[in-house]
């Protein structure tokens, strides 16, 4: 499909040191703003054909950092790289062809549809207004696509409130899918569908996938869904990747505290009662006011005074993995 | 809490300097026309056109007219209509001012009154024939127009049934001053102020309603049921105070319009010398500087009434206090 | 029946409970026969999907469904009072004393307008004849007690100042307020975080030790389910399906759609699956629940006795609706969890 040397040199899109400052509370009193730091220093490849999962609880910056990777939201400072091309600033006209390339998918699929207008219109205007297809072939090009995410073509003539949770998000992946594009961001996908749904779109992600050579950022909060479709996961808090690695590996042994707890709290159905839980004590500090060291270090079960003086970075920690923290699980010093 | 209420003052003062800034451009500053000409009215003599010219300084830079306009507005109030030889345009608008508010102050009582029973008790009995029967009285009031139902009282209570019992209160229509006697006050205004409620009434009330059963969906709703409280209580106490909240900027866009001389009808209608009936009079005679100085106190009033929503805001709504 | 053994009579005990809608396309049932019995301290959970009348259930059981829409049969007795037949001021005074209810969302639980200190005393006030201050310090005591940081200062913050987790763990204490001998939790943990979730579940295993409450807990995800309850109930369109202890549900669960569900939540360990096995369809809404097996459309094991309504199986007190005989279930369950558990 690809070559592993290609894919080991370019990146479809990459961010460097990626940050987004957003204020609130600005008055007419000057310097009343506040800064709320979603997401600070981010820096992240995503390799053609691989799904990478974006995890982290609410207040972590993952859709944050998704709406920053396709320009749905401008970056306050960092540079963005797609396919080669740095569209970190690129103005609306320039960034058109870009946005056919790499698409996005919302959670919540019927508010992401307008409820007045029929499916073949909701998936047909992206079409047209990229000129994917022309004349006749548009209509072709809808059936397919219909197709593709198991939705029957009749459904081209309903209006989405016709749709049970699961077939909107159909619809909503068969808009996305209708630019032919080679990136898509899915923020929380499947996370406001029933569970026997869930797994059903789960699936039609991993089908997608390898049938149009896909490449996925899947933002989630649910981790064993996050574990099923994703090559490599990157775990966020506050703002701030705390680790990075191939899924397997990582969810086997997270080297991050605060991946170790995430995994631990996590009510499972099998082994049930057989896993020790790490609790963590308080909750995710305001990102008005991030802890000056490691921000993690307010819950850290381990956190040392070095953890609260000094900012881990993100450093490799070996086999594709990258962890910020000082004192990584499972190494020699900690 | 008492800087955002300094603040809230200090935008209110730069709207009105807005206003007031865009009036008189409007006024004195198109071009092609000559404002001293404007001000003197249809048919005014040379000299007189002269005299104001000098005495608004229209031949000076515009800075200069706007302060000479708003020194006669508001510190030396001399400002003077010409088309009504020589009258004092302050206070004319002083004098108009108190039926105003005596007018729209009255009814907002009785309309606030009004409306959050006729919205609580229909939607306490939603889909009954009580909630029927007084959306369809709801209705009727919003599509009565004012000036039918004002001279359809009049003809009732001051001809047809006057010297009835029902009516014989009634005292003729005119304004009768507060200090004179407010009990005489009150009889005049009881009905003019009824008229002009009933709209108001029956806006706000199915407003209420709508609102209340929207409310009724909600999650703390539930909860409060689920805590055992009677149902008087989840209606009053979390219910309604939830709703009043778009209630109170309704209030306050329609309170302001009102006392800014909206209530131009019923005026009429009764005969109330407001300043309704002044910027209406003023209109008609293109009295420029009447109209200048009715505008000013309309907006006065409507940026005043959005100060207090904002405020009231803050007192019942919680989350918009900040942190 | 029960008036012989009253130290074994259960806490709460449904029978046959139905509940119907009046709809603009008539009336449609949204709970069909529903019966369960909730002892004294312990820990149900009813499982199911949205739309399976989980919530319906319990909220009829507390008179909190609209009376004009909402038709409700059957007998609901609460410590041996029949909850149904009783006036409503009489359920008004059991609601929020002697049954609590943990709502969902607590970003909507709570009336934004007054401070969750205000909120637990007037429940308080509600039911008991105590001064307003009495009752606010009652309210910082059980802040304290569901673990609120600087409870004597959270008692005047207002529901937007505090995160989700200390939401909910306020709806938790305004639960508690009046002792319930019965907490009922909808949802109480789906719009939390997964390690906040982990803290307001190791609450509820708290409080039940601490305070002896029963907990009818309802929700979609089994995970929680195996984390906290002591029996379980599985419902699918309107109907218990399946019903036992949670042990004998998670090792061997008897109904195809217990199985379904299970096998659709990815693994967190062990191998990861090629593909997860998902059950196809979705749930019927209410209108069109087939006569039969209102699972059968979707079962792939479906026949045509499912057409029929089916029988009740026991094994001991484990029961489920469903025509598999013993033999067949258990190959049957081994084809479909063998193969997401040994893959």
């Amino acid at each position: 499909m690809i070559d592993a040397a290609n894919t080991a040199v370019s990146p479809l899109i990459s961010a460097r040191d990626l940050t987004k400052h957003f204020t609130v509370g600005k008055t007419m009193r000057p310097g009343s703003g506040r800064t709320v730091h979603a997401v600070e220093d981010v820096t992240l490849d995503v390799y053609r054909g691989e799904t990478l999962g974006l995890v982290g609880e609410s207040g972590s910056g993952k859709s944050t950092l998704g709406r920053c990777m396709t320009r749905l939201c401008d970056s306050t400072s960092g540079s963005l790289v797609f396919d080669g091309e740095d569209i970190t600033r690129t103005g609306e006209r320039g960034l058109l062809p870009v946005r056919r390339r790499m698409q996005m998918i919302f959670q919540d699929p019927s508010a992401s549809l307008n409820p007045r207008r029929r499916v073949r219109d909701l998936v047909g205007d992206a079409v047209r207004v990229h000129g994917i297809r022309k004349g006749r072939a548009v209509e072709d090009w809808l059936r397919e696509l219909m197709d593709i995410v198991g939705l029957r073509a009749e459904y081209l003539d309903r209006y989405p409130h016709e749709f049970s949770g699961g077939q909107r998000q159909r619809i909503g992946i068969a808009r996305a899918l209708a630019v032919e594009p080679e990136l898509i961001v899915a923020d929380e996908p499947v996370s406001a569908l029933d569970v026997s749904v869930q797994a059903q779109i789960v699936n039609l992600f991993s089908e997608l996938r390898e049938r149009l050579n896909l490449t996925y950022v899947f933002i989630a909060h649910d981790l064993a869904v996050v574990r099923q479709v994703s090559t490599r996961v990157a775990v966020m808090y506050l703002g701030a990747l705390v680790e990075i690695g191939e899924t397997e590996d990582l969810y086997a042994r997270p080297r991050h505290p605060y991946t170790e707890a995430l995994l631990s709290a996590v009510p499972q159905a099998r082994n049930r009662g057989r896993r020790s839980r790490i609790i963590l004590e308080g909750e995710i500090p305001s990102p008005l006011n991030p802890p000056k060291g490691c921000k993690f270090s307010t819950r850290c079960p381990f956190a040392k005074e070095r953890c609260h003086a000094e900012r881990p970075e993100l450093l490799p920690a070996g086999s594709g993995r990258s962890v910020a923290c000082h004192y990584p699980l499972g190494s020699a010093a900690g | 809490m008492v800087f955002a209420i300094l603040q809230r003052l200090a935008q209110m003062l730069f709207v009105l300097f807005g206003i007031s800034a865009l009036v008189f451009l409007i006024f004195f500053a198109t071009p092609g026309s000559d404002p001293a000409a404007r001000i003197a009215g249809r048919n005014a003599a040379q000299e007189t056109v002269e005299a104001i010219r000098k005495d608004f300084g229209f031949d000076r830079p515009l800075p200069v007219q706007y302060a000479i306009m708003m020194e006669k507005l508001f510190v030396s109030r001399d400002l003077t209509s010409f088309v009504n030889r020589g009258l004092e345009v302050v206070p004319q608008v002083m004098r108009a001012a108190p039926i105003t508010l005596s007018l729209v102050f009255g009814a907002a009582v009785l309309w606030v009154v009004g409306s959050i029973a006729v919205g609580v008790l229909a939607a306490m009995t939603r889909d009954t024939i009580i909630d029927k029967g007084l959306m369809i009285l709801a209705l009727i009031g919003v599509s009565m127009p004012v000036f039918w139902l004002g001279e359809l009282l009049n003809l009732v209570s001051q001809s047809r049934f006057h010297d009835t019992f029902l009516f014989s209160w009634v005292p003729g229509l005119g304004y009768k001053p507060f200090f004179d006697g407010p009990w005489l006050w009150f009889k005049t205004l009881v009905i003019p102020w009824f008229t002009l409620a009933a709209l108001y009434i029956g806006i706000y009330g199915r407003v209420l309603r709508a609102n209340l059963v929207e409310t009724y969906q909600e999650d703390y709703i539930r909860t409060a049921r689920a805590k055992g409280l009677s149902p008087s209580r989840v209606m009053i106490r979390h219910a309604l105070r939830m709703s009043l909240i778009p209630f109170v900027t309704m209030f306050g866009m329609d309170f302001g319009v009102l006392v800014g001389g909206a209530a131009l009808l019923t005026e009429v209608v009764f005969g109330l010398n407001g300043v309704g009936r002044l910027t209406y009079q003023a209109m008609l005679n293109l009295d420029l500087p009447m109209i200048l100085a009715t505008v000013m106190y309309a907006s006065f009033f409507v940026v005043v009434t959005n100060a207090l929503v904002d405020i009231l805001y803050v007192v019942i709504d919680p989350r918009v206090r900040g942190n | 029946m029960q008036e012989t053994s009253s130290v074994n009579a259960p806490l709460l005990d449904v029978q046959g409970l139905s509940v119907s809608f009046s709809t603009d396309r008539g009336r449609v049932k949204a709970i069909d026969d529903v019966s369960f019995k909730v002892a004294e301290g312990e820990i149900l959970s009813i499982v199911g999907e949205s739309g399976s009348g989980k919530s319906v259930t319990l909220m009829s059981l507390l008179g909190l469904n609209d009376p004009k829409t909402t038709f409700v049969d059957g007998a609901v007795s609460f410590r041996g009072r029949h909850l149904l037949e009783m006036p409503d001021r009489e359920l008004r005074r059991l609601r929020g004393k002697e049954i609590g209810l943990i709502s969902q969302d607590p970003m909507t639980a709570l009336t934004p307008v007054y401070t969750i200190g205000w909120q637990i005393a007037e429940q308080i006030r509600a039911h008991e004849n105590v001064s307003k201050s009495a009752a606010l310090k009652r309210a910082v005591e059980l802040l304290a007690a569901v673990g609120l940081p600087n409870p004597d200062e959270a008692k005047d913050r207002y529901p937007h100042q505090l995160s989700g987790g200390m939401r909910q763990r306020a709806v938790i204490a305004m639960a508690l307020s009046c002792n319930p001998k019965l907490l009922v939790a909808d949802e109480p943990t789906t719009a939390l975080d997964v390690t906040v979730q982990a803290q307001v579940l190791d609450l509820l295993l708290r409080l039940r030790d601490d305070f002896g409450s029963a907990i009818i807990l309802i929700t979609h995800d089994m995970g929680v389910v195996a984390e906290v309850a002591d029996r379980v109930h599985v419902m699918y369109a309107g109907r218990i399906v399946e019903k036992g202890a949670a042990e004998a549900i998670f090792e061997r669960p008897m109904h195809p759609y217990s199985w379904g569900l299970m096998a659709s939540i990815p693994p967190i360990d062990g191998p990861r699956l090629p593909r997860l096995p998902s059950i196809p369809g979705m749930p019927p809404s209410p209108e069109a629940i087939p006569p039969g097996c209102a699972f059968a459309p979707r079962c792939r094991f479906a026949r045509a006795a499912c057409a029929e309504r089916p029988p009740q199986r026991r094994e001991g007190d484990h029961t489920v609706l469903c025509v598999l005989d013993a033999k067949e279930r258990e190959e049957l369950r081994a084809s479909v969890l063998g193969e997401a558990v040994a893959a």
